[in-house]
């Protein structure tokens, strides 16, 4: 696991010491700054992206920062293999997140100032059903997954893999795990 | 020659449209002067629009400030003449601006030009909106965030489209004599630039439009969300505007070039959704009002 902090990176990006993720531009500068600092972590690696010294973030910026950085993760073939999970967003960050997210069909898991996990953005209520009960079993093969929500195995199959492809996941050979959890 | 533009007593977003019209029948490069010697009030809308038809001449305009001292000392205290004495040519004494703290001034006129001003905007005015909308208008804390979001949202668009600066200013009015009967805050966000139709010429909307003029870009792009860019995470930021006035029964005005729009309209206004074939005024001109709550029965 990697921790970065948005807010450092919003400094980095900036002239003045603003505390605010606005407008397209400011969002675009720290995706360039973040998206370098995930080309150096290990093949899998999860990133938690700290944004609880952010102020306010609104809908454009968090569709050119959010939203775009994930774009390129969940493709069929990604050019790399990790993870990013959102933590120390608060409800005011969440409405921007989740407009962005679901504008392009995407979803991320977000952990809120309560420390739990959320599952944010575009997901049926089945890939949440399944979600939930990954996070709650820590790591689970798809047979017992299946039986549990009462799925056809290939029906379960084909969920997890999209939940996994989407980056909401972690497969682990035959187990499908949390993010930032261990197999 | 210089043709005289008069303005009225009180300037507001509706009787602006008298300073458009008188406009409209010069030519673009005819000299001007703005008589605001007989005018009494001014919203932000007004003040703001005032620096975007200084901007929008070929030939500098000349500027009789109001006579009226506390209209004139309330313009200055809106830094509305620190701007418009490098726009316009002052025929008249125009009174110092000083920091009075004028408690419903939540943003004074703010120039809108790079991406640094979005920020700088937003990081003044949180504090003193807060203030306003939970103490005066009685909003939830969380509007403020809301609030903000509009702002940051509709200068941003300034930047991102317009092709010129633009400008901002907040303010807080107790309109309790009016028909809405209680206290409003007002946002102004106008520029002198492009206009949405000219934004949107490159767009798939206007390649699938049959008829394309201001008012078929406006509600294109306010309406239905389209972007110049063919990018599904485009049009978010007035998707979120008219959400956030439609979720606090405020009103949203957008004009640009021939058109006017009102995608929000509340119960305690009166409008027409839509204005065709108005006189042409350059560039976007976007108002929000917000009333004070008022408490379901």
């Amino acid at each position: 696991m990697t921790h970065i902090d948005v807010h450092s990176a919003l400094q980095a990006s900036l002239a003045a010491p603003y505390h605010d993720l606005v407008t397209r531009r400011t969002g675009l500068l720290v995706r360039t700054l973040i998206e370098h600092q995930l080309e150096g972590l290990a093949d899998g690696s999860v990133a938690f992206l700290d944004f609880s010294r952010i102020g306010m973030l609104d809908r454009s910026c968090a569709d050119e920062f959010v939203a775009k950085l994930m774009l390129p993760l969940t493709q069929e073939h990604p050019a790399r293999n990790g993870y990013v999970v959102l933590h120390g967003v608060n409800e005011g960050h969440l409405d921007a997140i989740e407009q962005a997210l679901l504008a392009h069909g995407l979803a991320l898991v977000v952990q809120l100032p309560d420390g739990a996990a959320h599952l944010v953005g575009a997901v049926t209520d089945l890939e949440r059903s399944l979600w939930t009960m990954v996070m709650a079993h820590g790591g689970v093969a798809v047979d017992g997954l299946a039986e549990a929500a009462g799925l056809a195995r290939d029906e379960a199959q084909a969920l997890l893999e999209s939940l996994a492809r989407r980056r909401l996941l972690r497969r682990d050979r035959d187990c499908y795990c949390p993010l930032g959890a261990a197999a | 020659m210089t043709a005289v533009i008069t303005l009225p007593a009180s300037l507001d977003e509706q009787n602006f449209e008298a300073v458009i019209e008188q406009l409209a029948r010069l030519p673009e490069d005819a000299k001007v002067l703005v008589d605001a010697r007989h005018c009494r009030f001014a919203t932000p809308y007004g003040l703001t629009a005032l620096l975007c038809l200084a901007q929008s001449r070929t030939e500098k305009p000349d500027f009789a400030p109001p006579e009226d001292d506390q209209t004139a000392s309330y313009w200055a205290r809106s830094s509305f003449f620190r701007y418009a004495e490098e726009l316009y040519t002052m025929r008249g004494t125009v009174p110092r601006s000083r920091a009075t703290g004028d408690s419903d001034v939540l943003l004074e006129v703010t120039p809108v030009a790079r991406n640094e001003d979005v920020h700088a905007i937003v990081g003044r005015i949180q504090e003193k909106a807060t203030q306003i909308l939970v103490q005066k208008l009685d909003l939830d804390p969380r509007a403020t965030m809301s609030f903000v979001m509009t702002l940051s949202e509709a200068a941003s668009n300034i930047i991102e489209h317009a092709g010129r600066g633009g400008w901002v200013m907040v303010q807080r009015y107790n309109w309790s004599k009016r028909r809405v009967g209680r206290d409003v805050v007002q946002i102004a966000v106008n520029d002198a630039g492009v206009g949405f139709r000219k934004s949107l010429e490159t767009s798939r909307a206007r390649a699938l439009a049959d008829r394309w003029d201001d008012a078929v870009a406006l509600e294109s792009a306010v309406i239905n969300g389209v972007s110049r860019l063919q990018d599904p995470g485009r049009g978010q930021g007035l998707k979120g505007i008219r959400g956030f006035v439609h979720r606090f029964d405020g009103k949203l005005t957008v004009r640009s070039g021939r058109a006017r729009i009102a995608p929000v309209i509340p119960d305690w206004d009166e409008d027409l959704p839509r204005q065709d074939d108005l006189p042409f005024f350059p560039g976007t001109q976007l108002q929000v009002i917000i009333p004070k709550r008022v408490p379901r029965p």
